[in-house]
């Protein structure tokens, strides 16, 4: 390391100018740890709001207006959801999780492009400063967009006079850049610089998520950047894209928005099916079962994705034979996902399987992207979808998969990396007592929601008839449990950082084999001056 | 073996618990039932066709969501470290894999035709004996019947202390409501003036976008009397939660008389809906 040409810079310079993986990667954790603060309190003034029938709680941040406390809870909504899948979820996997261990596993000393990388970081503070700015001024009457994380016209054009949909649109347009530029990086990344004999049939299986994910954005974000830019000139130039009296269409606004938004859900779930292979093999103390079908499971997965996105619009008046083309499609991704449930299962049965905190993680987010799926197979059927779009069902069925299958999957990747990344060992009991917190807490507010859902709650309401107030109640407790586990999961992260305790370079022992274990923990500055050489 | 009757047993009670929906009400009011589990009771043959392919669904979701718990906990009891301190180096077993990837495969064939049958049904419109037109508005439905002079009239919710002196469920009743046969085939069809609404209605199996400048159509034959209850379905603005649906079905003798009444009533406020929505279009600068 002493030949190296340059000193390790320090101060903020180290971080606002930084072109190192690592520590990019870190910032994309804490920027992701900030967001889930801000996105996870939105959905507690939204649970709040919700707990008994009854406007009640949010006109305590409006004067005691119920009208502004009605858009209010549609900016929170709104404002949730774009927080979780652009701040929270996405720089936590990719940004945080990839950046830190895509170079290390396939032996490179860093990303191929370092300062694009700086880039793409610091565009998600001013994109998320956008998006908070746009609460702040006029919507629609009232400060804030309201228009659900979806944005879809004319509610998003007339319904929205005021700058707020502008702000939201320029922050998701700095998001998307920040995306497409990282998502360059990574391919560049893994195709050009792994170590010597590390084919793409011997690369880890994380990197190979990132791979599939990466594409997906790369493919997929330049349709959303197109697709609100349209909005965009609808808004203020007089175009009439998505305005039928202008001879546009709103519907083609929703077939643009899904063929981003539904790889998008995938590229909330591809990295952490990847870690939780990591995670699984490890603590079974057996390599992964069916290595290149998980790989190319993550790859059908990712093709697939593609050509289902109009299962999210059958309510739009699609014709019926489209409708059943979208529903067959739909049940496909079924299998490649179900090869990956069988494959994890498969790699455990036989194996010597330790409970360490990092294990329940990732075998919490097997079980319930389980059900997520089930029900997911459910939504599929166009005919049965009828009774259940834009209702509390699709809400319990998405959170299932993503609430608790991208959260469980990155709190699984936070304990198994923590000692790697900090040098320090998380507490045992804390962070286990997180465990089950959260395991509890986000059951019992998932799971009552598809009660309501069948029994026709709709979605994006902040009051209700009475008969769905039980589930309600209950589904707000829950939020207080998983909320007191966050605490929990916070004061961890306070002991580990404060531990005067260090982890050795391989914490897990032998069945932990990808290269960052290789390293000391925490790894040096730069890592791999002499490349390793992969069997 | 025993755990096939645990198995079984516990199917059984979780289906009876999710399926069985509230009695029948004697009433004839359709709406969803405090702390009610599953879907509301269904009016139409569509409807009725839902909940029973759901339930059969639901079935598969429970056997599959158990098979995978009862595999993890054999797993965690059978191969824990304690249990099992030397762990085996199997990667690959051919069979298995084959098994995992057409097993699934033709449980989703096995789905997929119940499925397109119940997607036709509900999609392919039959001869309607009568047109309803819905458009959806900022934040209230405009009902109009063409087939009889073309009469239209608004249906806003009606508030809290409103629904509570008419008997009527909060955030669920409106002041006007629109009233059709039952027995009959109704040809719904749905459009709005501002922005993107839908027209729901859980005991008839109908959820339709309102979409402005495009006509959608659905259909609906209900086979039991009474007021059934409905909210819009697309987020819509400030007042999404609070534009519900109010259907009363009755006999084809009530129904003419209505019609009689409902076009005195109703003709002195007829507007041009086309010019409204003409005009309420291009409001956006």
């Amino acid at each position: 390391m002493s030949d190296h040409a340059h000193s390790i810079p320090t101060g903020w310079r180290r971080w606002l100018l930084s072109t190192n993986h690592k520590d990019i990667g870190t910032m994309y954790l804490i920027f992701a740890i900030f967001a889930g603060i801000i996105g996870g309190a939105f959905s507690g003034l939204i649970r709040g709001e919700l707990m008994e029938p009854g406007i009640a709680y949010l006109t305590m941040f409006t004067n005691g207006d119920v009208d502004a406390a009605k858009h209010f809870f549609n900016v929170l909504v709104t404002g949730h959801g774009l927080i979780m899948v652009f701040f929270m979820v996405m720089p936590a996997l990719i940004g945080g999780f990839g950046n830190w261990f895509v170079p290390i596993m396939i032996g490179a000393p860093d990303m191929a492009f370092p300062r694009m990388n700086n880039v793409s970081f610091w565009l998600l503070p001013a994109a998320i400063l956008l998006l908070v700015l746009s609460t702040m001024v006029e919507g629609s009457t009232y400060p804030g967009a309201g228009t659900g994380w979806t944005v879809y016209p004319p509610l998003s054009t007339s319904g929205h006079p005021g700058p707020a949909v502008d702000l939201a649109i320029f922050s998701l347009h700095l998001a998307g850049a920040s995306s497409i530029m990282g998502a360059i990086n990574f391919i560049c990344t893994i195709f050009n610089m792994r170590a010597p004999g590390m084919t793409l049939h011997k690369m880890p299986l994380f990197v190979w998520s990132i791979l599939v994910t990466v594409f997906l954005l790369l493919l997929s974000l330049p349709v959303l950047a197109g697709a609100i830019t349209m909005l965009l000139t609808d808004r203020n130039f007089g175009t009439h894209f998505f305005d039928a009296a202008g001879g546009g269409d709103p519907i083609l606004y929703q077939h643009l928005f899904w063929f981003f938004g539904h790889p998008e859900v995938y590229v909330l779930i591809l990295p952490g099916f990847g870690l939780v292979s990591h995670i699984i093999s490890t603590f079974s103390g057996k390599p992964i079962f069916g290595y290149l079908g998980m790989a190319y499971a993550m790859v059908a997965i990712g093709v697939v994705g593609f050509i289902v996105w109009a299962h999210h619009m059958y309510t739009v008046g699609m014709d019926v034979d489209t409708k059943a083309y979208f529903t067959a499609a739909t049940m496909v991704i079924a299998v490649p996902t179900g090869i990956k449930i069988f494959s994890w299962l498969a790699t455990m049965w036989g194996g010597s399987i330790r409970f360490e905190t990092p294990m329940l993680f990732a075998l919490g987010m097997i079980f319930l992207f389980t059900i997520g799926g089930v029900t997911g197979v459910v939504l599929a059927n166009s005919g049965v979808d009828t009774a259940m779009h834009d209702t509390y069902y699709v809400v319990a069925h998405f959170h299932y998969t993503m609430s608790m299958g991208a959260l469980f999957s990155i709190f699984a990747g936070w304990y198994y990396w923590i000692g790697k990344m900090s040098g320090k060992p998380y507490p045992q009991f804390v962070s286990k007592l997180h465990f089950w917190l959260t395991f509890i807490g986000v059951n019992v507010i998932f799971f009552p929601q598809h009660f309501l859902g069948l029994a026709g709650m709709p979605r994006r309401i902040p009051d209700y008839p009475d008969a769905y107030s039980l589930w309600n109640y209950v589904s707000t407790v829950g939020y207080m449990i998983a909320g007191v586990g966050t605490l929990v999961f916070l004061y961890g992260v306070f002991l580990t950082l404060r531990s005067k305790e260090r982890v050795g370079d391989n914490q897990w022992g032998a069945s932990a084999t990808t290269l960052e274990w290789t390293l000391s923990s925490p790894p040096p500055f730069h890592q791999f001056n002499t490349l390793p050489k992969i069997k | 073996m025993s755990l096939n009757k645990i198995l079984s047993a516990v199917t059984a009670c979780l289906v009876t618990f999710f399926i069985s929906g509230p009695a029948a009400l004697a009433n004839g009011v359709f709406k969803a039932e405090p702390d009610q589990l599953g879907f509301m009771q269904p009016a139409t043959e569509v409807m009725r066709d839902i909940v029973s392919f759901h339930n059969w669904l639901l079935v598969m979701c429970i056997a599959v969501s158990l098979f995978v718990m009862l595999l993890m906990a054999y797993i965690f009891i059978r191969f824990n470290a304690k249990a099992n301190p030397t762990p085996s180096k199997t990667t690959h077993n051919t069979f298995l894999e084959v098994a995992w990837t057409t097993v699934p495969i033709i449980i989703l064939l096995i789905i997929a035709i119940p499925s397109f049958k119940l997607l036709y049904l509900e999609d392919v419109i039959p001869e309607a004996d009568l047109t309803v037109k819905a458009i959806g508005n900022q934040w209230y439905w405009t009902y109009e019947y063409p087939d009889n002079d073309d009469f239209s009239f608004d249906a806003a919710m009606l508030t809290d202390v409103e629904a509570a002196e008419a008997g009527l469920p909060r955030l669920l009743a409106t002041d006007n409501h629109i009233v059709v046969p039952a027995n009959k085939t109704v040809r719904l069809i749905v459009t709005a003036s501002d922005v993107i609404h839908s027209w729901a209605m859980p005991a008839f199996g109908i959820k339709i976008d309102a979409v402005p400048g495009k006509l959608n159509e659905t259909w609906f034959n209900v086979e039991r009397e009474g007021i059934y209850y409905g909210q819009c379905s697309e987020l819509c603005g400030k007042d999404h939660g609070f534009m519900p649906i109010m259907v009363e079905v009755v006999s084809q003798e009530k129904y003419d008389a209505w019609v009689e009444k409902a076009r005195a009533e109703y003709a002195g406020i007829k507007k041009d809906n086309l010019i409204r929505v003409a005009t309420a279009l291009p409001a956006q600068q």
